[in-house]
């Protein structure tokens, strides 16, 4: 199993570390689009949304993705990668994949003195609460009926599925639980 | 119950900024353009530091109305600058709700035995090392997020080189060896004990480590990513240059591709002159920035 991360800025060497913690699984750092080509996941990282968004156009991932998700591709987005999967971003127009069909607020929680870390539910994971990283973190506003919801944070959607499609508004990648990335490995397996 | 301003806030931020470009900026309006050019964060200041090195006199922490209208006019993160040492200056910044404070050499120090207790804030801070030594000192004190001295405001990124090459040298010295000659590693460096023994586990160091202080090109930064660090600051080099917006879009491309040399020739091209350089050897040891902070 082969899965790319994005890795145009922001939190890729994490994520790698932890899907590689996860198992026998290799990864590959992702800077243009012919690297897609072979991998059976994708990563997008957490990092500036406005700054991966602007290079994602400009180095035209937004299609080469769109296509291969469209193909049955899983894609998991944490933070800013979550503000990527939407559709709608509030009162934004930044580039975007916009493939999960949900409503999406940025620096939601207030700026980076409001960052914060809490223990969560996410039931998807089982009873143990989940240790979630809010760093400038989006959450969801609203999503459409085929998006499900796995975990919300004072009545605040922070995490959901649409098929293969897997969306966090914190970062797992920066904890040592494995659970939500294991999660993702899952709906890979299964997918191929 | 929800903790702000944890470690893994203020260390995780930085790992946000990974692979991207900090500019300098001292309007609204670059700002903008340093935003629209794929910046990941902007350093509000009210000179950038070749005008604060030709003009001499105490520079102190920017007035916050310069401070807070460049805040308003982006979205991404906003940094800003104070003294070594001047935890009320620290103070301010983080009541105006900037994402990163630099603890900064550009500035005149206002301590010249002591840095920030960094601990005591819920704002996370960079700050500036020339040897693994400094680094670990200041992340000890507290700082959760490295980046090399250079010579701030000189174009020549000989000094950036220097303080990177030192770090990553001293790394791997100490990955190698035993863990009883540790101890007297740490004394040799003065540096805690404990973060020497981290970054010998690790093989890096335990925060994210960008380059700074002279980067005044595409090559420059690629060269400073190739010699290992995890992202740019550039000072002058941009506003200081003709054609600002390209250069900007150059370098920010040159820091993500920093391996591919098709990419780093297509991107350097026609982008006008670049901030005209400073040789280190023509600046009396006084004014050499990087010499200050202990």
């Amino acid at each position: 199993m082969l899965i790319g991360v994005l890795a145009l800025q922001g939190a890729f060497r994490e994520h790698e570390y932890m899907i590689r913690a996860c198992g026998d699984i290799e990864t590959r750092q992702i800077r243009l689009p012919g690297q897609l080509e072979g991998i059976d996941g994708l990563i997008i990282p957490g990092g500036e949304s406005t700054t991966m968004g602007k290079l994602m156009a400009d180095y035209g991932f937004l299609d080469p993705i769109r296509e291969r998700a469209g193909q049955g591709l899983p894609v998991f987005g944490t933070c800013a990668g979550l503000i990527m999967l939407a559709r709608d971003i509030n009162g934004s127009n930044q580039p975007r994949i916009g493939l999960m069909d949900m409503l999406v607020e940025r620096n939601a929680f207030g700026r980076q003195v409001d960052s914060f870390e809490d223990d969560i539910e996410v039931p998807c994971l089982g009873a143990e609460p989940f240790r979630a990283v809010f760093i400038r973190a989006p959450y969801i506003m609203k999503v459409g009926a085929g998006v499900e919801v796995l975990a919300e944070y004072g009545g605040r959607i922070v995490a959901a599925r649409e098929g293969r499609l897997l969306a966090a508004a914190f970062h797992p990648e920066l904890t040592s639980d494995k659970r939500m990335h294991e999660y993702f490995l899952n709906i890979v397996k299964i997918a191929s | 119950m929800a903790e702000k301003g944890t470690w893994t806030v203020k260390a995780g931020l930085a790992e946000m900024l990974k692979g991207g470009v900090i500019m300098d900026v001292t309007t609204p309006e670059q700002a903008k353009i340093a935003e629209d050019a794929g910046a990941c964060a902007v350093m509000a200041l009210e000179r950038v530091p070749a005008d604060i090195r030709a003009a001499g006199g105490v520079a102190r922490m920017a007035d916050p109305t310069v401070i807070k209208a460049i805040m308003d006019a982006v979205t991404i993160p906003v940094m800003a600058k104070v003294r070594i040492g001047h935890f009320v200056e620290a103070q301010i910044l983080e009541q105006l709700g900037v994402d990163y404070i630099d603890e900064s050499e550009v500035l005149t120090p206002a301590d010249e035995q002591h840095h920030i207790d960094k601990h005591a804030f819920k704002v996370p801070f960079v700050c500036g090392a020339r040897n693994l030594g400094e680094a670990l000192r200041r992340i000890g004190e507290g700082a959760a997020m490295i980046r090399t001295k250079g010579e701030p405001g000189t174009g020549n990124v000989v000094e950036a080189v220097r303080h990177m090459r030192m770090v990553m040298g001293e790394i791997r010295r100490i990955q190698n060896l035993p863990r009883e000659e540790l101890m007297a590693a740490a004394k040799e460096m003065g540096a805690p004990y404990d973060l020497v023994v981290r970054v010998a586990e690790l093989g890096r160091l335990p925060v994210v480590n960008f380059a700074a202080g002279g980067i005044a090109t595409p090559a420059d930064a690629a060269l400073m990513m190739q010699l290992g660090c995890d992202g740019i600051f550039v000072g002058s080099g941009i506003f200081k240059s003709k054609n600002p917006a390209a250069r900007a879009k150059a370098i920010v491309a040159a820091t993500t591709h920093y391996n591919d040399p098709q990419i780093l020739a297509e991107v350097s091209k026609g982008l006008g002159e670049a901030m005209p350089g400073l040789e280190i050897a023509a600046i009396s040891p006084e004014h050499r920035m990087q010499d200050r902070g202990w």
